[in-house]
């Protein structure tokens, strides 16, 4: 649908933050490592809640009182190798580390942006529990700027540094757990003004400023160490900010929905207004107990719901028939929306509604009981189910009520977050401005000629000054090597090249980054599966003539298969071992002697065929070449023998 | 906003310019130099005089420092805005329903909160601003306060300790059912002991209780202690000084101190108070708010009548750690100085180098008492094993058991304020008053220490 909307109409504008991952040796207020941790079992456990704490004027944070009435627990794993006191909010933070400024600076620089004199840590309210103590500590580096793309430019907001959030690891019973690891670890996040027009734009920004920051070499890679969030909104809309967006290709998709989400508010807005809807209408709906219409049901789903003691609450919608239906995102109704609301304010599983029904074994009959128990009309009305314990129920229901009242105004402030396929789902209200107070613990750092200088010394080279380097110092063809530029593999190729081109040329360690990878995942290969270090492996193999260059597509294709397998056993399983010489005479002599018929009439012409039966048995495991020559060998030697 | 400079932290020429354009802390003012603008409200700067640096607090929040020289144009915007600091909503207390609950605010972090627009700290401890951080309290008890001192825990003296006691003293006489005293941690066990020689026979409990979080950061410590010293000052069946703070670092329990073997042992944690040579009273689960007794060993709550306060100390007591190649002099300047009482913290089982011998003795001779401790804090006092005890004994010096050497430096100040008769202050010392002695240690009390595994 993207191609059909004119967004210069709708008056499209997206501002995008872009947050990406530091590769420094120490966090941004510790020094502990940044790297993550998988194995958990050695850590310590600690248990915490936050509070929700009012700001001078007496004020609570929106987006701050959500999370506290959602009255939630906190379990912190705290691997020893990844955190110590300071990430668990039980030693003030050290000074900012110096290298993560220099990094930031230097980006900024590239950026054209203005760095400031004197930089201030911040604290910015954040009591999900994802910061130990409730806030994130975040600082300016720089303002102003911009990034030209080839559909215009876009301007620069500010440029910030600030800690990583810890990473979750699971959420149950009231309880989110996460791991220390990641929290600390230095971003940098460039925020664009709202210039950007249209989802091709917004994709052309985050690639191009992704780029610039891979150019320093100072950057994190791999999935996770790069999000987008994006700030959308359209004429007759609302500026709604969108989370946690970790790939690149999704960008512009994300504003399509997103687009597309806005407009079918507005136009549930507009058959509410025409079916006379009023909130007061909404409001003084009532939550109704209608577990006994479900008495001797069917529906395997509310049987299993009502044992477990819990019950079935309604709420009736007025003149909502058909609305809830309606799809606001591919895959996604105002339904949808609802259960969201319900989720996250309720904690409850999801809901059911009337649009959706007769389903999940609930009959015509129960439908029309549950009408008449709310005193709803089938015909106009639509109503909400929740299967959940009275105080969830309520909870979920209000917040379905809520959003319902919203609809009657078109699109509600939120903060969205980004599912795997482009749509969004509500996460939480918008925090307010006035969450931001200063961090005491650090003092103000005075940006000196020093690190201004050596920042100059890491700014990244413009993409068309790297790709001359790439041409003339790895002998690059220019097409891989912009394929290369844009990919995000920029440094691992740089770090590669410079270990192994004695023993593997670095056009084959380009092309493995670059059109391997790429024809892998056309072919359907989940290559996300691959990590640096399985990439690295088969190129070392290679390199160490393990195995043959031809064997790099297999053997990544099967690391990616089986995760956690190693080099080693994807050679065996895959027969790649390489083979000796004597093994490869010897089989080529086989296979002449078992075509000696054919070989005698064709004569020498009968090198295609044999190529071929050698090739189908020895590929990936010898250098085409040396068996080409072999089986020239061997096919003159039994011609002249015969 | 009202500060006591208007233009704090600013100086020189800066502070000039921003005077001459009548720009005070809390103002909207936009700075231009060579093309570029910043707009935002002044800030103050923090402890860095003398930079010519301004903060500007831009509309995101966000503050940033910009350099100010000759070319830079500062204009004012809009003169700094009077804030109206909202007050606490009046809270409605079961009068009469629950137990009486006194909190005494002294200062420190858990009296206070930042404020947000310059992130300076301010005291808060009204009863409304406590029952608006920790509403819980609501259902425990019936929450009263007063703040009588605004101090940094490292700037208590003994005449603090006085004044402290004294209006403790009061407090517990109109029969309140424990007295909470909000109080800076550095010194806080202090505070305890002194509390807990000068009120005997308590007919209330008595519960110091810090934060080492502010609460105004919303993972502060200070709303669960503060919960669970309620809980103990509404509950507990002992008439003891006590210290309430984290037992662990998750937000799981309440460690109830014995405040006179009670020790800051962490710069920063949480947890840092643990009991020495002892273990905690009790503990208050923060998720059952119930608590739970971990000992019968216990001064339990007296009648009011037999409640004694005798709140004073003697000033010239000193404190002194003993370190290889400790100079007798420092101990000659003290007995010069007409010190009534030196509380030696002497190495391993209370020793101190020989060539310091004769000024110990010259101090006891002239009289003034000589306690010795150990800095290896765990462990008794014992000066029979090595000769060096023995002639330390000969002379007259008083082993201080297993007391920690805080707590023997406040019970001498306490006890020389009582009575100068040597022979008596011997006796005192070596009697246990409020189970500042634990004559016997169990294997467990010696923490296990983590080895790497």
């Amino acid at each position: 649908m993207g191609n059909k909307i004119d967004y210069s109409k709708l008056d499209l504008k997206v501002g995008l933050e872009i947050h990406q991952q530091l590769d420094t040796k120490s966090k941004l207020f510790c020094n502990c490592p940044t790297k993550l941790i998988s194995d958990e079992t050695k850590a310590a456990r600690v248990i915490r809640a936050l509070r929700a704490t009012k700001s001078e004027l007496g004020e609570v944070d929106e987006a701050a009182l959500f999370e506290y009435k959602r009255g939630r627990l906190f379990e912190y794993i705290v691997p020893g190798d990844a955190s110590c006191l300071v990430e668990l909010d039980e030693e003030p933070p050290h000074p900012l580390n110096r290298e993560a400024l220099t990094i930031a600076i230097a980006i900024a620089k590239a950026l054209n942006s203005r760095i400031v004199d004197e930089v201030h840590v911040m604290r910015k309210i954040v009591i999900d529990g994802s910061n130990t103590t409730g806030f994130q500590r975040t600082a300016i580096i720089a303002l102003g700027g911009y990034i030209d793309v080839p559909s215009g430019r876009v301007g620069i907001q500010t440029i910030a540094l600030e800690e990583d959030a810890a990473r979750k690891v699971k959420e149950e019973k009231g309880i989110v757990t996460y791991n220390l690891d990641r929290l600390g670890i230095p971003l940098i996040e460039i925020s664009t003004a709202p210039d950007i027009k249209s989802p091709e734009q917004a994709r052309q920004v985050a690639e191009t400023i992704g780029l610039l920051m891979r150019l320093t070499g100072k950057v994190k890679r791999g999935i996770g160490t790069i999000r987008q969030d994006l700030n959308i909104s359209i004429k007759g809309g609302t500026k709604i900010e969108i989370k946690g967006v970790q790939r690149l290709e999704l960008v512009s998709k994300i504003v399509e929905y997103e687009v597309m989400r806005q407009l079918r508010l507005l136009e549930i807005r507009e058959e509410l207004k025409k079916r006379q809807v009023h909130e007061d209408d909404i409001k003084k709906s009532l939550i109704v107990d209608v577990s006994e219409v479900f008495v001797n049901t069917k529906s395997k789903l509310i049987r299993r719901a009502l044992k477990k003691g819990a019950k079935v609450f309604a709420l009736k919608l007025p003149k909502f028939k058909g609305i809830l239906g309606m799809e606001v995102q591919p895959g996604r109704r105002f339904g949808t929306e609802l259960a969201d609301y319900a989720k996250q304010w309720g904690g409850v599983g999801g809901i059911i509604h009337s649009d959706e029904l007769p389903n999940y074994g609930i009959t015509e009959e129960e439908m029309l009981k549950i009408f008449e128990k709310i005193n709803g009309d089938i015909s106009r009305d639509a109503f909400v189910l929740v299967l959940a314990d009275a105080k969830k129920a309520l909870r979920a229901l209000e917040a379905v009520r809520n959003r319902c009242t919203q609809a009657l105004y078109g699109v509600p402030k939120e903060t969205r977050a980004a599912n795997p396929d482009g749509t969004t789902h509500y996460m939480r209200p918008q925090p307010g401005a006035a969450r931001m107070y200063p961090e005491t613990d650090i003092p103000p750092i005075e940006i000196t000629n020093d690190i201004l200088e050596e920042a100059e010394k890491i700014k990244p080279p413009s993409p068309e000054e790297k790709i001359s380097e790439l041409i003339n110092k790895y002998s690059l063809n220019r097409e891989l090597a912009e394929q290369l530029l844009y990919s995000p593999y920029i440094s691992l190729f740089e770090e590669l090249a410079a270990r192994l081109r004695n023993k593997i040329s670095p056009t084959i360690i380009a092309s493995t980054l670059t059109s391997t990878l790429k024809s892998l995942k056309s072919e359907g290969v989940d290559i996300d599966k691959l990590d640096e270090k399985a990439i690295v492996e088969v190129l070392e193999a290679v390199a160490h003539g393990e195995v043959a260059k031809e064997a790099i597509p297999d053997l990544l294709k099967y690391l990616a298969e089986h995760e956690g397998a190693s080099i080693t056993e994807g050679i065996k399983a895959l027969g790649l071992k390489r083979i000796t010489m004597e093994e490869l005479v010897k089989i080529i002599e086989n296979i002449i002697n078992e075509n000696a018929d054919v070989v005698k009439t064709r004569g020498e012409r009968a090198f295609g065929l044999i190529m071929g039966k050698a090739m189908s048995k020895l590929r990936g495991r010898i250098d085409g070449r040396i068996v080409a020559e072999v089986v020239r060998k061997k096919l003159k030697e039994f011609l002249t023998s015969t | 906003m009202s500060y006591e400079d208007s233009l704090k932290g600013y100086s020189g020429k800066l502070r000039e310019i921003l005077e001459s354009i009548g720009a005070s802390i809390g103002a909207r003012i936009r700075v231009k130099r060579n093309g570029e603008i910043y707009e935002g409200i002044l800030m103050p700067r923090h402890g860095f005089a003398g930079k010519q640096i301004l903060v500007l607090k831009l509309d995101n929040g966000y503050n940033v420092g910009i350099r100010v020289d000759e070319k830079v144009k500062i204009d004012l915007i809009a003169k700094a805005r009077e804030i109206k600091f909202e007050t606490a909503p009046l809270a409605k207390q079961r009068i009469g329903e629950l137990p009486r609950v006194f909190i005494l605010g002294t200062g420190g972090t858990i009296a206070s909160r930042v404020e947000y627009e310059t992130g300076a700290v301010k005291p808060a401890m009204s009863v409304n601003e406590i029952l608006d951080i920790v509403p819980e309290l609501l259902d425990i008890a019936v929450i009263e306060s007063e703040t009588i001192l605004n101090i940094f825990s490292e700037d208590m003296t003994p005449k603090h300790w006085e004044i402290i006691a004294e209006e403790v003293a009061k407090i517990i006489e109109s029969g309140v059912s424990g007295v909470i005293i909000a109080h800076g941690t550095d010194t806080m066990a202090y505070t305890a002991a002194a509390l807990a020689f000068a009120i005997q026979n308590l007919p209330a409990p008595i519960i110091l209780v810090g934060a080492q979080r502010s609460s105004d950061r919303p993972s502060t410590d200070a709303a669960y202690n503060l919960k669970g010293a309620v809980i103990t000052a509404a509950k507990a069946p002992f008439g003891e000084v006590v210290i309430a703070m984290h037992g662990i670092s998750s937000d799981e329990y309440i460690a109830i101190h014995r405040g006179v073997k009670t020790r800051k042992m962490h710069t920063s944690r949480r947890d840092t108070f643990q009991s020495i040579n002892d273990i905690p009273i009790a503990k208050v689960d923060l998720r059952t708010n119930q608590l739970k007794l971990l000992t019968n060993r216990y001064l339990p709550r007296r009648k009011l009548e037999e409640m004694k306060v005798r709140p004073r100390f003697e000033p010239k007591v000193a404190l002194v750690k003993v370190y290889p190649g400790i100079d007798p002099e420092i101990i000659e300047f003290l007995v010069d100085k007409k010190y009534k009482g030196i509380v030696l913290e002497g190495t391993g089982l209370g020793h101190i180098r020989a060539e310091a011998l004769p000024v110990i003795k010259r101090a006891i001779e002239e009289e003034i008492i000589v306690v010795m401790t150990s800095q290896c804090l765990f462990g008794r006092i014992n000066m029979n094993v090595y000769t060096r005890g023995r002639d330390l004994l000969a002379l007259g010096v008083i082993p201080g058991e297993d007391m920690l050497p805080e707590t023997a430096f406040v019970k001498l100040s306490w006890v020389l304020a009582q009575t100068q008769d040597p022979s008596e202050v011997r006796k005192l010392m070596m009697t246990n008053m409020v189970y500042e002695i634990n004559p016997v240690h169990r294997y467990e009390l010696f923490p296990r220490w983590y080895h790497g595994e």
